[in-house]
């Protein structure tokens, strides 16, 4: 369901030209679950950027559920990574501003759900997820475990194809992170495609496959 | 997109930020109630002065010697003397034209007032019998000056409310023989409180016949000929009835000039609506220093909130989402600040006159209105440029800012 082919990706900085990515051809199958692996600053982020859509690749073609992401414009990436994807982030990301449950609806608001449904699907995941007694909570009331299934909450409110988690588990403590670990391997046993970026190993084994991307170029498990 | 719940994010974020929303929302309030406040005032103004002069009498013309234009312009001086105007004038312009119900020939002048051991210095007035009509006065006791007091010249006044008061107290004044300049006068009638109409005190002046004028004066020369036209559709004629019938007399030339009250009013209109329309223009500037302010403070929240629009953005909002957002943070402030102008101006248009007793305001409907849509302008023009480039930022690059 996901097909990368030759994906190249430089930043132009004022010296100098990086290339992060140098040309990776990748395969992601329905109901994988895939763990990204290397060193920091081997490009795996911007990896997940782009087979996220929140980002571009400078060449390379890109397939996602058989569609060429690459000629696709702002706002039809946006639709995308509305309809498709779903986001978990090192750092939580939530807005610190709205409560759990409002933070979990929006994903809905953006794909025009209306208010009643949003508010319903959203307890409904918080519930799923054990929060349903945190739902009126602020984000900064929550521990590091708590705010991370939010966000998967968040991430999964929308039915996406494609769940993407960036460190899910860089800002927890080990036990928090086998948790949300454990929470992926549900998800997955229930057909949802996880790709999961992460320098852990112990994660990353708990994954079915390990792709391992070093210096922008693939090394191992990129089919 | 549900609009209900971005006006609840850009509530939220304003409530937020409660002391900055509040300063950013003085910007307007103070340029919205500004701009209706001096508007409130012109309008007031223009609508005091209609009044006064409907007061003072409809259908009037005003003939005063020497030659002036209402249009402007330059005009070298005479060559010879202006020929005064004369109680002659005024009784031929009467009987000669069809237009013109009457001509009051007018003699002002100062003089000293005396009665018993009270004395003081008092505009005197000479007129005749139908001044009294044409100007809307009536008296309170006693009786008008008379067409036979007129033409015998007969020594009788009628004082203003304000001179009797000074010159008689509480006491009854009728009857009463009063010295003006030489001549020993008796009051025959007490004025009817009239008031300050357009700076001239009515109750400050003492009404004598023409006749007794010329003499207490030693001249003959009129400060003015006041006209009373049939009806308002026959100005015109009668403004070229005098003009013939006056240039007859002075030796074909035309050394006096003609006034109709309607006239004084359109020309006041105008310096009135002029005034309005620059001092609107200035606290219109207020209010646009206003919308820099919540142009200024948008960029501050567009900046702030970068990591939120990228999260925003990563969770599937679309440019327009973003921009919507913002646009109506903006145009929240400005409306609630326009709202909070109007509310502002009204409350001080209705206090001011109990203060400032000769500033008249009269809150105009329209004033409302246009401020109110300039100030939600202001938030759209003012808005729009934070809440693009709010819109724009890449999501990547947002979610990395820190």
């Amino acid at each position: 369901m996901i097909s990368l082919r030759n994906i190249r990706k430089s930043y132009v900085l004022p010296k100098v030209t990086v290339d992060v990515l140098r040309g990776i051809d990748m395969e992601v199958a329905e109901k994988d679950f895939v763990a990204i692996m290397g060193p920091s600053g081997s490009g795996k982020s911007t990896l997940l950027h782009i087979i996220g859509c929140l980002d571009r690749p400078t060449s390379g073609q890109y397939l996602l559920l058989g569609v060429d992401v690459s000629s696709k414009t702002d706002n039809e990436l946006a639709e995308i990574r509305s309809r498709k994807i779903g986001f978990v982030f090192q750092s939580f990301n939530l807005l610190p501003k709205l409560i759990a449950w409002k933070n979990v609806e929006l994903p809905l608001l953006y794909a025009g759900v209306d208010a009643d449904t949003r508010k319903k699907k959203a307890f409904e995941m918080l519930e799923k997820l054990g929060l349903s007694h945190r739902a009126e909570h602020y984000p900064s009331e929550l521990s590091g475990g708590e705010q991370q299934r939010v966000a998967i909450a968040r991430a999964l409110i929308n039915d996406p194809a494609i769940i993407l988690a960036d460190e899910p588990t860089g800002n927890l403590d080990s036990r928090s992170g086998k948790e949300i670990i454990e929470i992926f391997k549900g998800l997955n046993k229930e057909g949802v495609t996880i790709v999961v970026v992460t320098h852990e190993k112990d994660i990353a084994e708990e994954a079915g496959k390990i792709i391992t991307i070093r210096d922008g170029v693939c090394q191992s498990g990129c089919y | 997109m549900d609009v209900i719940e971005v006006i609840r994010i850009s509530r939220d974020s304003l409530m937020g930020n409660r002391v900055r929303s509040f300063l950013t929302m003085l910007g307007v309030v103070i340029g919205v109630a500004s701009v209706i406040m001096l508007v409130s005032i012109g309008e007031g103004a223009r609508s005091y002065i209609g009044r006064e002069l409907g007061n003072l009498g409809t259908n009037i013309l005003i003939v005063v010697p020497g030659k002036t234009s209402a249009k402007g312009g330059f005009h070298p001086p005479a060559a010879t003397t202006i020929r005064k105007l004369v109680y002659d004038d005024a009784l031929i312009i009467k009987k000669r034209s069809r237009h013109i119900q009457d001509a009051v020939p007018l003699i002002l002048g100062t003089s000293k007032i005396k009665y018993l051991n009270q004395s003081k210095d008092n505009s005197v007035a000479g007129v005749t019998e139908m001044y009294f009509e044409i100007r809307n006065l009536s008296v309170e006791s006693g009786r008008f000056i008379s067409p036979s007091d007129v033409d015998s010249g007969r020594k009788v006044c009628i004082l203003g409310r304000t001179v009797k008061k000074d010159l008689f107290g509480d006491k009854n004044a009728l009857g009463a023989l009063v010295a003006i300049g030489d001549g020993k006068y008796r009051v025959i009638g007490v004025m009817e409180k009239k008031g300050v109409t357009l700076g001239i005190d009515f109750d400050d002046i003492v009404f004598i016949p023409t006749t007794a004028a010329q003499e207490l004066f030693d001249t003959d020369s009129l400060f003015n000929i006041t006209v009373k036209v049939r009806s308002a559709t026959e100005i015109e004629a009668a403004k070229e009835d005098i003009r013939q019938i006056l240039m007859k007399r002075h030796a074909n030339r035309e050394d006096f000039t003609i006034m109709s009250q309607d006239e004084m009013v359109a020309v006041m209109g105008k310096i009135l609506n002029i005034m309005t329309a620059v001092l609107a223009g200035i606290a219109a500037i207020s209010l646009l220093v206003g919308g820099i302010g919540i142009m200024n403070i948008m960029l501050v929240s567009v900046r702030e909130r970068t990591r939120e629009i990228g999260i925003r953005k990563a969770l599937g909002a679309k440019n327009r989402d973003i921009l919507l957002q913002f646009l109506i943070e903006s145009v929240t402030l400005s409306l609630i600040g326009g709202t909070g102008g109007i509310l502002f101006a009204g409350l001080l248009s209705f206090v001011i006159p109990y203060f400032v007793e000769f500033l008249p305001t009269h809150l105009a409907l329209w004033s409302i209105v246009v401020a109110f849509l300039f100030s939600a302008a202001v938030g759209i023009f003012f808005g729009v440029y934070p809440a693009r480039k709010a819109s724009l930022y890449e999501p990547i690059k947002a979610l990395r800012y820190e």
